[in-house]
């Protein structure tokens, strides 16, 4: 879990993430004038990276696929995740959300 | 254009602020609109902190990555990937990925920075977040007697700080953090809550559902491409079921 990047490797894309998400926040605000706003296919597609990309990191932090569909599901990870998403689905609060999930977890490694 | 801001003195801070006659009326505005998002914002950037230390991050690093990037969920996943030693090109693309949603807020948001000088609107720009953008758009739309500019500037800047502070903190905090507290399970935790306050209609939902499963399945892919696979497939998908939906 700990890296073994060194510090030159880690500031490069500190640097390089930070350039390009600033050029991405600038683009059209610099471009305003110039044309006339986003694609609509493009931005159509955009609209759906949040969900996506947030997906692809949750699923297998929380998925881990067992040999039978009952041993995936009753994983704590997964049992800790699916009542986390109740909490967020029907508070839409964060700090709810992790407080919830986090002490699933907690619960569920005390009594296994 | 003279306006009476008649309501904006009736609230208990108005009396306040009438009294700091540095600070205009519409920063105040600005800052006070961030409150409720803060108890979101604190936790938050505690996570981004002690993941940053944990996965190996110096405190300076956790901290610069904070103040350069300034994007959460960005952080969150390179800090991630870095700690999981994935190659460089998967943590830059997939941190960019992640923000280019924010392409639709630049476009969203341009016409309203028009009438800034260039300097502002450069640092408006720094500082376009989800939460920002979410604030100014509604107030922008709603009231034109808003001073844009030192409202936008309000929001946006207490943000940054409190982001700031809260990472500063976490990365303290960082490896004092016993491992079996598991708060690195406070990460997916914090995309999780991202992910449900965005999946409002059935093609974002497509789009989660293609967009995990690829990534379950091709969780064991070499360079994390499980991660950049399902958020192609599940932009992909998206975008299919709001086509068909369209035509049907």
């Amino acid at each position: 879990m700990t890296t073994t990047y060194g510090p030159l490797a880690i500031w490069a894309v500190v640097l390089v993430v930070g350039a390009a998400t600033f050029a991405i926040r600038y683009s059209f605000v610099y471009l305003f004038g110039r044309i006339d706003g986003v694609p609509p296919r493009v931005e159509a597609a955009l609209r759906f990276v949040p969900a996506a990309v947030l997906a692809a990191l949750v699923a297998p932090a929380m998925i881990d696929p067992g040999p039978t569909l009952v041993a995936t599901v009753l994983d704590d990870r997964f049992v800790a995740g699916a009542l986390a998403a109740v909490v967020a689905w029907y508070t839409d609060n964060m700090f709810a959300t992790i407080v919830v999930g986090l002490g699933a977890l907690w619960a569920a490694g005390t009594v296994v | 254009m003279v306006t009476i801001r008649g309501h904006r003195t009736e609230t208990p801070l108005g009396d306040r602020c009438g009294r700091l006659p540095v600070l205009p009326d519409d920063l105040l505005a600005g800052v006070r609109a961030t409150l409720p998002l803060l108890l979101g914002l604190v936790p938050f950037g505690l996570v981004a902190g002690i993941a940053a230390v944990n996965a190996g991050l110096s405190p300076a690093q956790a901290v610069g990555l904070s103040t350069i990037v300034f994007a959460g969920a960005a952080q969150l996943a390179a800090i991630d990937l870095l700690g999981r030693d994935a190659s460089l090109a998967v943590v830059v693309l997939t941190a960019v990925v992640i923000n280019l949603r924010m392409m639709m807020y630049s476009a969203s948001i341009a016409p309203y920075f028009e009438s800034f000088r260039r300097r502002w609107a450069v640092v408006s720009s720094y500082l376009l977040t989800d939460m920002s953008y979410a604030l100014a758009i509604t107030e922008f739309r709603n009231d034109s007697e808003t001073d844009r500019r030192w409202y936008y500037l309000g929001a946006a800047v207490a943000m940054y700080v409190v982001w700031q502070v809260a990472t500063a903190v976490g990365a303290l905090l960082g490896t004092g953090v016993p491992s079996e507290w598991e708060v690195g399970f406070a990460v997916p935790l914090v995309f999780l809550s991202l992910l449900v306050s965005d999946v409002s209609d059935r093609p974002r939902l497509v789009a989660a559902v293609v967009g995990g499963g690829v990534a379950v399945l091709g969780g064991a892919w070499p360079l994390n491409l499980g991660l950049v696979g399902g958020a192609l497939a599940g932009v992909a998908a998206g975008a299919a079921v709001d086509n068909w939906g369209r035509d049907a």
